[in-house]
């Protein structure tokens, strides 16, 4: 095999990603990425009392990016937003493993995707003015 | 599992037969070719003998082929060696946005030694426009340095047209006293043993080519330097390759590189029908087969042996990737590194649209690439871009 181990959680998580897709009204969205750099990531989660209860994604990029957002919402599926929050790229690579220096901005990606997420629900959950 | 290595443009196996021919040069026969006795006189006559071969597939004569390491090292010898062996303060040096890093970097480096580049523009397919080059060549030109074929996209550029432009402004130089020299560089590490090349034809005063992408060893190559033209060595130390590249010459390397020319040259033709056949089958049966798909470069002035494609809505980098896990082995120009995060050098020239240039996949046929090799890429391909297709957030139309 290539520049990945064979049996890492990289290549599990990019040949069987998790939670693949969209939530039909989902109660945040966090949209990072675009086009330009070459990574695109989609989180769509569904909230309730402050807890994820569902969480799905898309990723356009490379196979770390794929596995980090999988990953992602594999952490932070059941956990509150507050709990959820504290989960950091370092936390993604982690659960990933050995993976090199330039690989780690796809893991950074998948934070912001979900600090964005989360950033969009509280827009929205804030009461009007 | 069936192992597809279709990534000729990167490097090819070493031939059999070149590999026999190189062997006895390890330990049957270990001569220095510098050396007075027997054991080196045998070598330096190999040498020779492979020089002659080398130099008279391009038309060119002994004296006027040095061996290098590779192409890396005959592109750095003919920018550097220009420069270097001229004394002159302003020097200008054209090149093309889509050269080799090889090229390009030496290039940079000069910059900072006081040489002004100019890095020309390509259209969509690749291909460095002529008039543009002319336009600017400047009195205080010493070097164009054009690829004769891009690796990545394969366009074959108008090398022939540039060196009429090249040899027209040194006839008028001569006229109007003008006694800075001004030379042309053909980067032709694909093209050597793969089109015909005649440097006469072509009136390059330098032609770089590099053994291994021709079924020859790794770490060998050689600059042709055009009689009469004196560069400045960048390796000093020996009177090896006429005070032009000093170091022992590698002697197996030079005899394996001229048994892949040997080979190349009886094969070229029927070799190259059959590569534009099964080019031109793969390139057809991905664009019919899959929505969203583009050829890059050319579709004619092409190398035989090139296939690269966009696929739209996927990265090239997940692509190569599954691709590998099954087996096949190719290349793309979008891999994701944090430090710049763009496509290749030579896409982004393209102006390709950014979905598109983080798209690219590259399968680079070669000598032991069969039609039934190709239909089990289509399959594995398409079963690729479906599914991760289905991952991605970008949505074909
Ligand atoms: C167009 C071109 N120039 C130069 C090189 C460098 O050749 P080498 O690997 O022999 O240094 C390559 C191959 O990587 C190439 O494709
Ligand atoms: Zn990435």
């Amino acid at each position: 095999m290539g520049c990945f181990d064979e049996n890492s959680e990289i290549m599990e998580h990019f040949f069987h990603p998790r939670n693949v897709g969209k939530i039909d009204n989902p109660d945040a969205i966090g949209h990072v990425g675009n086009p330009k750099c070459g990574d695109i990531m989609d989180l769509y989660l569904k909230i309730k009392d402050n807890i994820i209860i569902d969480a799905k994604f898309q990723t356009y990029g490379c196979a770390a990016a794929i596995a980090s957002t999988s990953v992602l919402t594999e952490l932070i599926k059941g956990k509150s937003i507050y709990e959820a929050l504290k989960i950091s790229n370092k936390k993604i690579r982690e659960v990933l493993g050995e993976m090199p220096p330039h690989k780690y901005h796809c893991t950074v990606l998948a934070e912001q995707a979900l600090k964005a997420a989360i950033e969009d629900y509280k827009n929205l959950a804030s009461p009007e003015p | 599992m069936k192992k597809l290595y279709l990534d000729y443009a990167a490097t090819t196996p070493t031939d059999p037969k070149v590999i026999k021919a190189m062997l006895p040069y390890f330990y049957k026969l270990p001569g220095n070719a510098s050396s007075l006795h027997e054991a080196g006189q045998i070598a330096k006559k190999a040498m020779n003998q492979a020089r002659k071969t080398i130099a008279q597939s391009i038309k060119s004569e002994p004296e006027e082929i040095v061996f290098t390491s590779g192409g890396s090292e005959a592109d750095n010898l003919a920018i550097k060696g220009v420069f270097y062996s001229l004394d002159y303060p302003h020097q200008h040096i054209i090149t093309s946005k889509i050269e080799h890093h090889a090229v390009l970097y030496p290039c940079q480096f000069l910059e900072k030694q006081g040489a002004e580049v100019t890095y020309l523009p390509v259209d969509k397919y690749g291909m460095v426009n002529v008039v543009k080059l002319q336009q600017a060549i400047k009195d205080e030109t010493v070097l164009v340095s054009i690829m004769h074929a891009n690796n990545e996209i394969g366009t074959i550029q108008p090398i022939k047209e540039i060196g009429q432009i090249i040899k027209a402004e040194k006839e008028k130089r001569k006229k109007n006293k003008n006694s800075l020299p001004i030379y042309f560089h053909t980067d032709a590490v694909q093209t050597f043993g793969h089109i015909p090349i005649n440097v006469n034809d072509l009136n390059v005063d330098f032609l770089s080519a590099s053994a291994h992408k021709l079924y020859g060893p790794k770490g060998v190559g050689m600059l042709y330097v055009k009689k009469g033209i004196k560069i400045e060595s960048l390796i000093h130390g020996g009177e090896h390759e006429k005070g032009r590249r000093a170091s022992t010459e590698n002697i197996s390397g030079i005899i394996g590189f001229a048994k892949a020319v040997e080979l190349a040259n009886q094969e070229m033709e029927k070799e190259n029908k059959r590569l534009i056949i099964l080019r031109d089958y793969l390139i057809k049966k991905v664009l019919d087969n899959i929505k969203g798909s583009y050829l890059n470069g050319h579709s004619e002035m092409r190398l035989p042996n090139n296939v690269n494609v966009s696929i739209e809505g996927i990265e090239g980098e997940s692509m190569l990737i599954e691709l590998d896990a099954f087996g096949i082995y190719c290349s793309t120009g979008s891999a994701c590194s944090s430090a710049t995060l763009e496509p290749s050098h030579v896409l982004m020239a393209m102006h390709l649209r950014p979905e598109v240039a983080h798209a690219s996949l590259r399968f680079s046929l070669g000598r032991w690439t069969k039609k039934s090799d190709l239909d089990y890429v289509l399959k594995r391909l398409i079963m690729t871009v479906n599914r991760l297709r289905e991952i991605s957030p970008l949505k074909v139309k």
